[in-house]
């Protein structure tokens, strides 16, 4: 009798299919055109629009952050290459001072041995002057003293 | 005894009665569509609020619409394909919105209240119609799809890794809007009863449970219904190599 009740009556029953079912299918393509237009379009424009955005700054970020990283790299080097120049200055100023320093030496040395060259040959000069008088002086006295000892006798 | 008074109590239940409405020739089944205007008029509504002021900011009802949008593009992402998911999204989606709303309206408001001439308000997808015309839309759109996409290669489908197909993927048209129809209406059907019959055996709090119980069920054929229907339409645009 459930059985009869439940799918047998000619009027209702649980599998009573009629226009309901065309209509029904209808009704739901209209719903997915309505739907199409007032939820899935707009949200979707929406939330799309965001997600470029969203996505765009990030490339846009990492860009920068790449950029910023190249121009660190950039500084680093540039501060290496002055480092490396003022050092190399640092060096070469060492080896002028060096250089000059050296050059004055020599030269205050070849002065110093120029002069007492000089110095020795005028000694030299003054000492064989010295004994030539001397010489002369002793000739002369014992010139002197033969004279008078040949005076004498 | 008791089992008798059982079956009176389910006659009581009114199932498998229907309020007829005779246009001309043709008759409808009045009270799927009383139902289905009052539930998919408030989820119009309710759409229409959410998205009157749509801003980038997104605030209140715009965040659970998009959400909502964000699930259903998820489901037919995966389901469809990268390439044509955007061409079924809204009908994915209508198909999601419209079940779900059906089964949670059939069970969460108390159309028992509302005394009819003849028959009883309730899901609109307890209607044996209802279930059949969205299965039949499903068949309609993954071969639409499939041919749209594919031409008259989609019949290479059929004959995909060996021609002994041929018979069962035939059969399968068949069985899949039959499968998909009976799901849904038998599981909403079925919770529609289970909680009638509680209700009149044990009015009190042992019926809730179950009330919950059939919210679950609800939600989940919901996301079965459109999760199928996209795979549908995935299977018959992928390309096989």
């Amino acid at each position: 009798m459930l059985a009869f009740n439940f799918f047998g009556t000619t009027e209702g029953g649980l599998f009573d299919i009629n226009a309901t079912l065309p209509l029904m299918a209808i009704q739901v393509v209209a719903l997915t055109y309505i739907l199409n237009s007032l939820f899935f379009k707009p949200v979707g424009n929406v939330v799309e629009k965001r997600e470029k955005f969203v996505s765009n700054n990030i490339i846009e970020a990492k860009n920068k952050l790449s950029e910023v990283k190249k121009l660190e790299a950039d500084l680093l080097n540039q501060l290496q290459s002055a480092r490396s120049e003022a050092q190399r200055i640092v060096s070469e100023a060492e080896n002028e001072s060096d250089k000059l320093y050296k050059e004055a030496l020599e030269l205050a040395n070849n002065e110093a041995n120029a002069s007492k060259e000089k110095v020795r040959l005028e000694i030299e000069s003054q000492t064989s002057a010295a004994r030539d008088q001397l010489s002369k002086q002793a000739d002369d006295l014992s010139e002197l003293i033969v004279n008078r000892l040949i005076l004498k006798k | 005894m008791f089992f008798n008074s059982l079956l009176t109590n389910f006659a009581a239940l009114e199932v498998g009665q229907h309020l007829y409405w005779q246009i001309g020739n043709i008759r409808l089944h009045g009270q799927v569509f009383l139902t289905s205007w009052i539930l998919l008029g408030a989820l119009l509504v309710f759409i229409s609020l959410g998205t009157k002021k749509m801003e980038n900011d997104p605030k209140g009802l715009q965040n659970l619409l998009e959400f909502l949008w964000d699930y259903i593009r998820d489901l037919a992402r995966t389901q469809i394909g990268e390439k044509v998911y955007r061409d079924w999204m809204p009908f994915i989606g209508t198909l999601f919105l419209f079940v779900f709303v059906s089964n949670w309206g059939g069970a969460l408001i108390p159309w028992r209240l509302i005394k009819l001439p003849s028959g009883e308000l309730g899901a609109p997808t307890a209607d044996i119609n209802t279930t059949i015309a969205l299965a039949l839309l499903v068949s309609l759109s993954y071969f639409y799809a499939g041919l749209s996409n594919k031409g008259w290669r989609y019949f290479e489908y059929y004959v995909h890794p060996t021609p002994i197909m041929l018979p069962f993927k035939i059969l399968e048209d068949f069985t899949k809007p039959l499968s998909l129809s009976f799901r849904l209406f038998g599981n909403i059907l079925a919770d529609e009863l289970v909680v009638g019959v509680l209700v009149f055996l044990v009015p009190l709090i042992l019926p809730i449970p179950v009330m919950f119980l059939g919210l679950f069920t609800s939600a989940i054929q919901a996301l079965i219904f459109a999760t199928l229907a996209a795979y549908y339409i995935g299977e018959a645009v992928e390309e096989h190599h």
